[in-house]
C-alpha cells in the first residue's frame, strides 16, 4: 500500500510539473489519470518500498554539491584528453572492493560513479562486494589504486545516508 | 540580464557535447565510447536545459526542463549500464594501450 501510496503522489507531481500553470481543471485530469496509473501498473511494481527516515533525505541533498563537484572536475579532465592531439587515456577493466550492503546504496554507488568519476560500473559481483569498473586512467605502475580512493571517497559519502 | 547568463549556459552546454561527439568518433572501443556519450552529453544537456530554464523562468517551458534534468540524470546511467553489461556478457575485449605502437 505504501508502494501505491509513492508512485500516486510521484505521478501526480510529475502530472502538475507538466502542465506548470496550476489550475484546478488540470489537478483533477491528474488526479484521475495517476489513479488510472496505478491500476495499470499493479502487476509490475509489487516489491514493497520501505519509507526510509527524514535523515536519509537530508543526507541526500547534503551529498549533492560534493557530487557536482566532483562531475565537473572529472568532466572538464576528460574534455581535455579528448581534444588533446595524443589522445593520452590509458583504458583497463579493474575490480575493486565495496563495502556498502543494500541493493539501493549500490545502486546510487554505480549511477554515480558513472556521471562524476573516471569510471563505468560494468558488473557487481553475485555476493554484491566487488565492482568490476571500466577505469579511463590506469598507469601502468599502480594496479587499480586510484580506482579504489575514488570508489571509498564515495563510499564515505554515501554509508552516511544509506546505512 | 537572465538572457545573458542562459545564453553562457547553452554555450557551455554546446561545448560540452560537441567534446562527447569528438570522443565518440576518436576513441577506440565500446567501453571507452561510452564513457565520452554519457558523462560529457549528460552534462551538456543539462546545462543546456538549466539556460532555458534561466531565460524562461517558471513559466510552462522552464519547468518542463527542469523535470528534464531530473529525468535524464536518473535514465541516463541506466541505460549505459544495460549497453556496457551486454557488450561484457558477448565477450567485448576492452582495448589497452601498446606501448610501442603509441
Amino acid at each position: 500500500m505504501k508502494t501505491k501510496i509513492t508512485l500516486f503522489i510521484i505521478s501526480f507531481m510529475i502530472w502538475m510539473l507538466l502542465d506548470w500553470p496550476l489550475d484546478i481543471q488540470h489537478a483533477l485530469i491528474g488526479l484521475l489519470v495517476a489513479g488510472v496509473v496505478i491500476f495499470l501498473t499493479r502487476d509490475i511494481f509489487t516489491q514493497s518500498l520501505r519509507w526510509g527516515p527524514i535523515r536519509t533525505f537530508l543526507g541526500l541533498g547534503a551529498c549533492i554539491p560534493f557530487f557536482f563537484w566532483e562531475c565537473l572536475k572529472t568532466n572538464v579532465d576528460f574534455i581535455l584528453r579528448l581534444l588533446h592531439p595524443k589522445l593520452p587515456v590509458n583504458p583497463a577493466i579493474v575490480k575493486v572492493k565495496t563495502t556498502l550492503k543494500t541493493d539501493i546504496g549500490l545502486t546510487f554507488l554505480a549511477n554515480l560513479l558513472m556521471l562524476s568519476s573516471r569510471g563505468i560500473c560494468i558488473d557487481i559481483a553475485p555476493e554484491k562486494d566487488m565492482l568490476y569498473l571500466h577505469w579511463i586512467d590506469i598507469k601502468p605502475g599502480d594496479h587499480q589504486a586510484a580506482a579504489q580512493s575514488t570508489v571509498d571517497k564515495f563510499e564515505k559519502k554515501l554509508k552516511m545516508v544509506f546505512d | 540580464m537572465s538572457e545573458i547568463i542562459g545564453t553562457i549556459f547553452i554555450v557551455i552546454g554546446l561545448v560540452f557535447d560537441i567534446a562527447g561527439c569528438i570522443g565518440l568518433i576518436r576513441l577506440p572501443d565500446v567501453y571507452n565510447r561510452l564513457q565520452a556519450t554519457t558523462k560529457s552529453i549528460t552534462l551538456g544537456t543539462c546545462s543546456i536545459l538549466l539556460g532555458a530554464f534561466i531565460i524562461k523562468g517558471f513559466t510552462g517551458i522552464g519547468v518542463k526542463s527542469l523535470l528534464c534534468i531530473m529525468l535524464l540524470l536518473l535514465t541516463a546511467p541506466a541505460a549505459a549500464h544495460a549497453l556496457s553489461r551486454a557488450a561484457d556478457i558477448s565477450k567485448i575485449k576492452a582495448w589497452e594501450k601498446k606501448d610501442a605502437l603509441s
